[in-house]
This record gives C-alpha cells, structure tokens and sequence, in this order.
C-alpha cells in the first residue's frame, strides 16, 4: 500500500532582492495513513513553505507531492490547513463558519453537520455566536470544527497553538487527542515546540536550518495519554533539542 | 445620563453662537440680516404654507434616486475592479481623473443633455457619488487578507460561496464608508444644482428668498434645515455600521 503523503525530493527558492535565497532544499518524507506527524525546526527555517507546498498553496520549483499516489497541484477539500493566525470569518457566526465548506447541500443538512462538529468540540451554546465574542481557545475549536466538518483525510497544521497561552495550549492539545481518537485522521503538525510534537506524534521529524532538510527522525513509541514527565518523554525531549542545537546539559 | 452630560458642551457652544449672533444683529442694527427669532419666525411661515415639506421632499427624491443608482453601478463595479487585475489596471486611471472634477462643473453639460428637469441633479448626484463608491469598495476588496482567501480556496467553495461569504461581507465595510462619503457628497450637490437650474427643492428655497425681496430669514433658516437633514442622513447611514455582520471590523 502506498503513502497517505509522500513527498519527493522538493525544492523552493525565493527571489530577494535579485538573488534567489533557496528555504527549502531536497525534502522527502512520507506520512501513512492515520499517522500523526510532527515536524520540528528552528523559527524562520522554511517549515511553513515546506506546509504550504504539501498543502497546494505553493507550487514546489522541483520534485512532486503525492496524495494517496496523485500528484498534487493545488489545494482541496481532501486537506485542511490549519494556521497560526487562524481564518475563521470574522462576519459569519460561529454555525455559518462550520457550514462554510458544506456548499451543495440541503441547507437543512449542513446545519446539523454544523451544530454536530460544534458540541465535538465544545462549543454546544455558541453556535449563533460572532468570531469576536470568543476568546482564543474557542476560535481555535471553531477553526478545528470548521475543517472536521467537511470530513478531510488530512489535517495540515501550522504552529495551530502558538499564539495561546501555556494552559490553553495544553487543553488544546487534549482536546486534539480526543477528537483524533473518534475520527481517524492523517496530520500534520509543524511546530517549534518540542514537547507540543513529542505529546501528540507517533513521529518526529527535525529540520536544519534554512535552506531546511530533514536533519533526523525520531519515532515516538509511547501510549497515550502521555505523561510530560515520563523518563522516556524526557530523553526524548532532550535527544531532539540536541538535534535543533540545544547543548544536551542545558536541556 | 451620561450621554445626556456629554451632549452639554455641544449645546452651550451652539447657544452661545446663536447669542452672539443675536447681540451682533441688535448691535448693529442691521435692516437686511435677521436675528435668529426672525429665522424661527420664517420657518414657521414656511411650514405653514406647506413649501417647506414640498422642497423638502423634493431635494430627498433627487438624492434618493441619483444615490440608489450610484450604489448599484458603484458597489458591483467596485468589486469588479477590487477582484480582476486587468480590469482595475484598464479603468481606475480614468476614474482617478474624473474623480476630481467638481459635480459643479458637470452642470452646463447635465442641462445640455437632461434639460432643466429632474433628471439633471439626479445625473449630478450619480457622479458625485459614484465615484467614492467605487475607490472604497475597490479597497476594501484588495484589503481581504489571504489568509481568507486561501481557506475558501481549501474548502473549494464556489465562486458564488466565495463571493458571497467572503468576498462582499469582507469589503462590505468599506463599501459602508463609500455609501457615507457618497450620501454626504450627494446632499452638498443636489443643493448646488437646485440653486443653479431648478424650481424646486432647498437650494432652489435659498435662492428664491433672497431674489424675491431679500428674505434673508428664510436663506439662514434654509441653511439650517439643509444641516439638520444632513445630519440625519449621516446618522442613518452610521447606523449600518452596527450591523452585526460589519461589527466585527470595528471591535479589537
């Protein structure tokens, strides 16, 4: 059986100032289906160009993405990306937000399917809300539910957590787990929080410093729920911090 | 109560303007200007016969029918310029000209084409107000950040959806503040164009009253009703920007 994502040998350069400054250089991966993982990297290292070249939204300069065996040219409903800054729509409530990717349905139907994937993740009494009357953490359930909803195979996510707080963060990402357990999904998460990606991924990959490439792979073979302070999280924790060029004594 | 505190300022500066003026007027003895209870006096002459209510009505249909048709050329030509390239790079140098020329100086050419009716201040109207319509809602459109964009493109929604949901709600703000600065625009000129070609109307009230025996009470007291009522449109419009649908651009 093939790869849910298989990445081939891709490039990406950018034109600056008239020279072309390469971010991306011979990445290759692949992601099974039903697999979680997490690709770690120093800030400003290319991750987001690597996301949104497997995502469709940026055409790579050389090699191929395969979805399920396909080459893939531009984005689909088949995956979300999730990002940082979010997009949920600021004018439609938070049901108009869920019903957005549901087009060629009975009207009727999408608001079930709204309502349905808004009490999955929590938000059971705020469907007729507006994006501003909702703190960070619920826009990121919002934003989770919004792509859920259209039921994709593949979840992409850029730093989806970054901008909240420590606390919610964490909620976040238990809320991710258990959603993840109802619905299988394959995802992607990049990220430059170490523990973010050691809790929640069956693997880890590690990216150098622009232009990026895969530096290392760890294979994350522990249940859940994990324990953050678990002896083997935190060999882990510190073997891949070694990786990104934290001094093994400081982790 | 608290509104009410606030609104002290502005009604003690008015009143004290309309005492100087009084004062002013008494001091000088003047035949010809009128103290502000001739003003009062005058306007309750004009409501009395009825040609108060008459021009009245009769700059608002004027504005009201040059104004609606500005929006509906304004806003769609508007996004249409906002979301295709071509079409903004091929058009928008010739509005930038026209754009500057005063509604005022369109009106030898609107009484050549529409004679001295109606139809001429409505086409005077429609310029003036057509062209902020079409720069706002221009720019509200190219100010839709991609990360908007790109999730309708995730989704692949289509271009109805897009528009729709995305687009118009998007730059819908914006295509507010056009209207705004387009209503505000259109009531300045109907009032222009009805002191210069028309029969009827405020304008046409101001100009009258003054050729018609120097009634001066009647010219301030025309000007003032032209400033409440632009005030009120003003306010109307202001209105739809408490639309929950547009709160969202003026909360954070």
């Amino acid at each position: 059986m093939s790869a849910k994502i298989e990445v081939d040998g891709i490039r990406k350069a950018f034109a600056t100032d008239g020279a072309a400054l390469a971010v991306v250089e011979d990445v290759s991966l692949s992601v099974q289906d039903g697999e979680f993982v997490a690709v770690v990297g120093p800030s400003g290292c290319g991750k987001t160009t690597l996301m949104n070249m497997i995502a469709g939204f940026v055409h790579p300069d050389a090699g191929r993405i395969l979805i399920d065996g396909r080459p893939r040219y531009e984005p689909s409903a088949q995956g979300i990306l999730i990002s940082q800054q979010g997009s949920i729509f600021p004018w439609l409530t938070v049901r108009q937000n869920l019903m957005f990717g549901l087009s060629d349905r009975p009207a009727r139907d999408k608001e079930q399917v709204a309502d349905h994937y808004a009490a999955v993740v929590g938000l059971k009494g705020f469907e007729g809300s507006y994006p501003h009357e909702l703190s960070g953490g619920m826009l990121k359930r919002v934003e989770l539910a919004r792509a859920l909803a259209v039921k994709p195979e593949i979840l992409y996510m850029d730093e989806p957590f970054s901008a909240l707080d420590a606390l919610t963060n964490l909620r976040m990402r238990n809320e991710l787990k258990r959603v993840l357990a109802e619905e299988r999904h394959t995802v992607m998460l990049i990220t430059h929080d170490v523990e973010e990606a050691i809790h929640l991924a069956d693997r880890v990959l590690v990216l150098s410093p622009r232009p990026t490439r895969i530096q290392a792979t760890f294979e994350v073979n522990l249940p859940h729920p994990r324990r953050l302070t678990s002896p083997e999280m935190q060999e882990l924790r510190v073997a891949i911090l070694y990786e990104l060029g934290v001094d093994r004594n400081a982790g | 109560m608290k509104g009410i505190r606030q609104g002290i300022p502005a009604v003690a500066v008015i009143a004290a303007l309309v005492a100087a003026w009084w004062l002013a007027v008494v001091e000088t003895r003047s035949v010809i200007f009128p103290t502000p209870w001739q003003v009062v006096a005058g306007a309750g002459e004009l409501v009395k016969d009825g040609t108060l209510w008459v021009d009245i009505g009769a700059s608002l249909m004027r504005v009201g029918v040059g104004f609606s048709l500005a929006v509906m050329v304004g806003v769609p030509l508007g996004l249409w310029l906002g979301w295709v390239k071509g079409a903004y790079s091929t058009l928008n140098p010739l509005f930038q000209i026209l754009r500057p020329i005063s509604p005022i100086a369109w009106i030898p050419i609107a009484i050549l084409w529409f004679g001295v009716g109606n139809a001429s201040p409505i086409y005077l109207i429609f310029i003036a107000s057509v062209f902020p319509m079409i720069v706002q809602t221009t720019a509200g459109v190219h100010a839709i950040e991609r990360r908007y964009l790109r999730a309708a493109e995730n989704f692949r929604v289509s271009r109805y959806t897009l528009f729709r949901q995305v687009v118009i709600p998007a730059a819908l703000p914006q295509i507010i503040v056009g209207m705004r600065i387009g209503l505000g625009v259109a009531w300045l000129v109907v009032v222009a164009a009805e002191m210069i070609a028309l029969r009827s109307g405020l304008g046409y009230l101001i100009m009258d009253s003054r050729n018609a025996g120097n009634r001066y009470d009647l010219v301030v007291a025309g000007m003032i009703v032209i400033g409440l009522i632009g005030l009120l449109l003003d306010g109307g419009m202001r209105l739809l920007e408490g639309l929950k649908s547009v709160r969202w651009r003026y909360v954070r």
